[in-house]
């Protein structure tokens, strides 16, 4: 007979090993499955590094993946730093995209340098008062953020589906549904080769970084995650933190579905995100949180991805393949959690138990 | 030797992780015969216990119960075995009557055997000297008929053996005088207690012998007639203390009028009035002791001078200024500090998960100018309250959840008392100390009174309040029944104030 013992605190470097441990047991499961199906592993493994960095191509399509990766994670992380559990980045990104296509829309005449800054405000806005939705709720009615959050996601991508089959079609695109191009000076330019977007993700992580471990809010953000009645009793203005930490975690998902929309759809569409939201959410977990680990761990999703585009052309293996390595990482780390805290052990003398 | 014992422990260990609760400790009771069970917070008192009655299986050791050797699965062994516990916090049903809560869970056919149960239970009862109406519900007893409720469970269920874990805590002098009665009767009846307490003063009056145990270890068993407090707290300390609290005098001038409530109430959501209509006065150099059964407005008391709770009525002068109404910042700032330790003690005072930097931090952030924290300034704050205070930490960037219970009460006493408050109120600042511990703390509080400070103090242990405070005000459903001198009163007259007696008046017998 076996029982669930609790562990000592493991020390941060445990928790590392630990953690790569989960990852290389995760390969191993995955190669497991890709056997199964009739694959070789090894090759998989190797074409996906080879899909993602082996080309300047390719390696672009990678930074691409990872830039809004990296702003999603960072919207992700602020929330979660209040233990409000915002899995409604997707839809956040929607709406900054939407913002962003208004803005781009409405005041088309606009040279880039005034109309980029607009779409970027205009982003953040619309990303983060959508979710501010579930905060005033929670403080209101007590509900659930993290079902509220993602219901919000469905509503936000219906939102684009709706503008994208209505009012939004464009009529030059012979009745086929699709939202028309930006005007010129609403896609963001590029620098180094990849848009410079990438400028403001390593900007937007450092600033992030500042916001959580040295500014007076993040240590607000902090203490009000871990006790509300705490945080009061401080003195702090509980209803203004979450507010402001809320907007802020909304508007910077909004944020990166403008960059996504203006430099690389270069319009607005409901197949935008491809599920880069709900990837956040991992990613964000995954890095515990802090801002340089994210970077590095959303660089390794972006790879996961990009690879598995190229897995589909170059052996024709479904790219949901890296759907399934993805769920098989995420799986494991999430146990590895688990073996961080308790460790089961073989029940001496329990042979004789007797009803 | 094992003739005469019932209940033989032997050697039994208990790991945690790496935590070692209980290293090769003996224990061993005879049939009729009260036995305490004394140590400090954290000696391995209550994982002792839970190992008898079938909650952890020991990871060495052997348990033997009237001759036979017991390998207990789960609590329902134990109770099989003879083996009743009853817990520090009640596990009972609130909206069920007491004859439900005894027979529950035990199975005996579908329906309740109304009448001839309530026999059963009386019968049971009276044996013991346990009154109780089988048919009351819990949520309407006092704390002193759950517990009767809670022992009549485990008679109930046939133990002979009864282990009581720190009964009288929540208990009134009068209801543990009653509590006493009956664990005596117990014994007359040939059943074997085992009470658990680091209360002295209990140890002496009702049991007949003694096991102490320190740092998971047993030290000894005494017969209780053969030693005495002074013997039992260096047993249980490791050294000598001196078991006398001080009363500093005070520099006269220093006895300015700090703060002044009148009239102050407060109505719950329910539209109860927790707090109704307190006047009292507390001064510089003064300690006032605030005695009450626990729940009878002190939280709310103290919350409301804080700003944390709304008052439905009345005024709260600090310094010659009314801060009722005043938000939680302001009133810090303006010099009242509160610590209050909540029953799971890092409830709100403190955040667990963080560090001593980031705890000492807490309230003084804000004081910096800019959006930025000084996080300097918060290691030289933590590092002298860790030197100045002594507080045992790997370093002060160790979580406080891992600390200690006295060494969480020191970051937090050691934060307020750093904010140079004019008023300190404190409530329970010694719940979970060790002894030594313990006395450090009324040091401080002593320290702080010859400064000058106003210092409010809720308290339990009424021989505490008795040599600790200055003044005394007893409180019973949130009103004031008095404020006596110490010198004036007993702790029994105490006792019956804070069952809502009035000073003076003859015990009505209930």
């Amino acid at each position: 007979m076996f029982k669930i013992v609790r562990k000592a605190d493991a020390s941060p470097a445990q928790e590392r090993v630990m953690r790569g441990a989960a990852v290389v047991a995760a390969l191993a499961a995955s190669a497991l499955v890709l056997a199964l199906l009739g694959f070789h592993p090894i090759e998989v493994y190797a074409k996906i590094v080879e899909g993602s960095l082996l080309s300047g191509h390719r390696l672009v399509s990678t930074f691409n993946k990872t830039i809004p990766l990296v702003v999603l994670s960072l919207g992700v992380a602020i929330a979660f730093k209040m233990k409000f559990w915002n899995i409604g980045a997707e839809g956040q990104f929607y709406m900054g995209a939407f913002g962003a296509s208004l803005a781009a829309f409405s005041f088309y005449w606009l040279p880039a340098i005034a109309m980029i800054p607009l779409m970027m405000v205009s982003a953040f806005v619309f990303g983060g008062l959508l979710a501010l939705i579930p905060a005033v709720l929670k403080s209101k009615f007590s509900t659930s953020e993290t079902l509220v959050t993602l219901m919000l996601n469905y509503i936000a991508i219906k939102w684009i589906t709706y503008l994208q089959y209505g009012p939004w079609k464009d009529p030059q695109a012979i009745g086929f549904p699709k939202i028309p191009k930006f005007p010129d000076a609403a896609v963001l330019p590029e620098l180094f080769g990849v848009h410079i977007g990438w400028v403001f993700a390593l900007v937007l992580t450092v600033l992030v970084w500042v916001l959580l471990s040295r500014s007076k809010l993040g240590y607000e953000i902090a203490v009000l995650g871990e006790s509300e009645t705490t945080a009061r009793y401080a003195g702090m203005n509980v209803t203004r933190i979450t507010i402001v930490a809320i907007l802020l975690s909304g508007g910077l998902c909004g944020l990166a579905g403008m960059m996504q929309a203006s430099a690389i759809e270069k319009s607005l569409s409901d197949q935008l995100s491809g599920g880069l939201g709900f990837t956040a959410v991992i990613t964000t977990w995954l890095a515990k949180l802090s801002p340089p680990a994210i970077i590095l761990v959303s660089f390794l999703f972006a790879m996961l991805l990009q690879g598995g585009v190229y897995l589909q052309s170059a052996l024709q293996i479904s790219s949901t393949v890296a759907d399934i390595l993805q769920g098989v990482i995420l799986f494991f780390v999430l146990g590895s959690e688990f073996f961080l805290r308790y460790k089961i052990v073989r029940r001496k003398g329990g042979e004789e138990a007797k009803a | 030797m094992a003739s005469q014992s019932y209940i033989e422990l032997r050697g039994i260990t208990k790991i945690f992780g790496t935590v070692v609760a209980n290293d090769q400790v003996d224990l061993s009771v005879r049939k009729g015969e009260i036995h305490a069970l004394l140590g400090e917070n954290g000696s391995g008192k209550s994982t002792l216990v839970n190992m008898l009655s079938g909650i952890y299986s020991p990871d060495g050791g052997t348990i033997t119960i009237d001759g036979k050797e017991q390998r207990f699965q789960s609590p329902r062994d134990a109770i099989r075995a003879g083996i009743g516990m009853v817990h520090q916090h009640f596990k009972l049903v609130e909206v069920f009557s007491a004859k439900e809560n005894i027979v529950m869970n035990e199975g005996k056919g579908v329906f309740l055997k109304g009448k001839a149960l309530s026999e059963e239970i009386y019968k049971i009862g009276k044996k013991y000297g346990l009154m109780i109406n089988p048919d009351k519900k819990i949520y309407r007893m006092s704390v002193g008929e759950k517990q009767t409720v809670e022992i009549l469970k485990v008679l109930y269920r046939g133990a002979k053996v009864l282990i009581l874990d720190e009964p009288t805590a929540v208990l009134t002098p009068q209801e543990t005088k009653t509590l006493f009665e009956i664990l005596r009767n117990m014994k007359a009846e040939g059943c074997s207690v085992i009470l658990i307490t680091h209360k002295l003063g209990e140890v002496m009056e009702v049991s007949d012998r003694v096991t102490v145990l320190r740092k998971g270890r047993s030290i000894g068993t005494v017969e209780t007639a053969k030693t005495d407090p002074r013997q039992l707290t260096e047993m249980m300390v490791g050294r000598p203390i001196d078991l006398k609290i001080d009363r500093p005098p005070v520099d006269p001038a220093l006895k300015k009028r700090v703060l002044s409530v009148e009239h102050l109430s407060c109505v719950d959501g329910d539209g109860i009035r927790v707090v109704d209509d307190m006047s009292f006065t507390v001064d510089g150099g003064e300690i006032l002791g605030v005695a009450g059964i626990a729940g009878s407005g002190q939280k709310e008391l103290c919350e409301m001078i804080a700003g944390l709770q709304k008052a439905s009525g009345g005024r709260v002068v600090f310094q010659g200024e009314d801060i009722l109404g005043l938000g939680p910042r302001a009133i810090i700032k303006k010099g009242v500090s509160m610590s209050f330790i909540p029953e799971d003690r890092l409830g709100m005072g403190l955040v667990a998960g963080m560090d001593v930097v980031e705890n000492v931090m807490l309230k003084s952030y804000d004081s910096t100018p800019g959006p930025f924290m000084d996080w300097e300034k918060g290691r030289e704050l933590a590092t002298q309250i860790v030197e100045k205070y002594q507080v045992d930490t790997p370093s002060i960037y160790h979580p406080v959840k891992n600390l200690s219970g006295g060494n969480i009460q020191k970051v937090l006493l050691g934060r307020e008392i750093d904010l140079n408050p004019a008023l300190l109120i404190t409530a329970y600042p010694v719940r979970g100390l060790d002894i030594g511990a313990s006395y450090h703390i009324y040091d401080v509080l002593g320290q702080q009174k010859q400064k000058g400070v106003a210092v409010l103090y809720i308290g339990e242990d009424l021989d505490v309040l008795l040599s600790l405070c200055d003044r005394i005000m007893v409180i019973h459903h949130g009103r004031i029944m008095g404020i006596v001198e110490p010198h004036q009163v007993t702790k029994e007259d105490i006792g019956l104030m804070m069952l809502g007696h009035h000073p003076g008046e003859e015990e009505d017998h209930v």
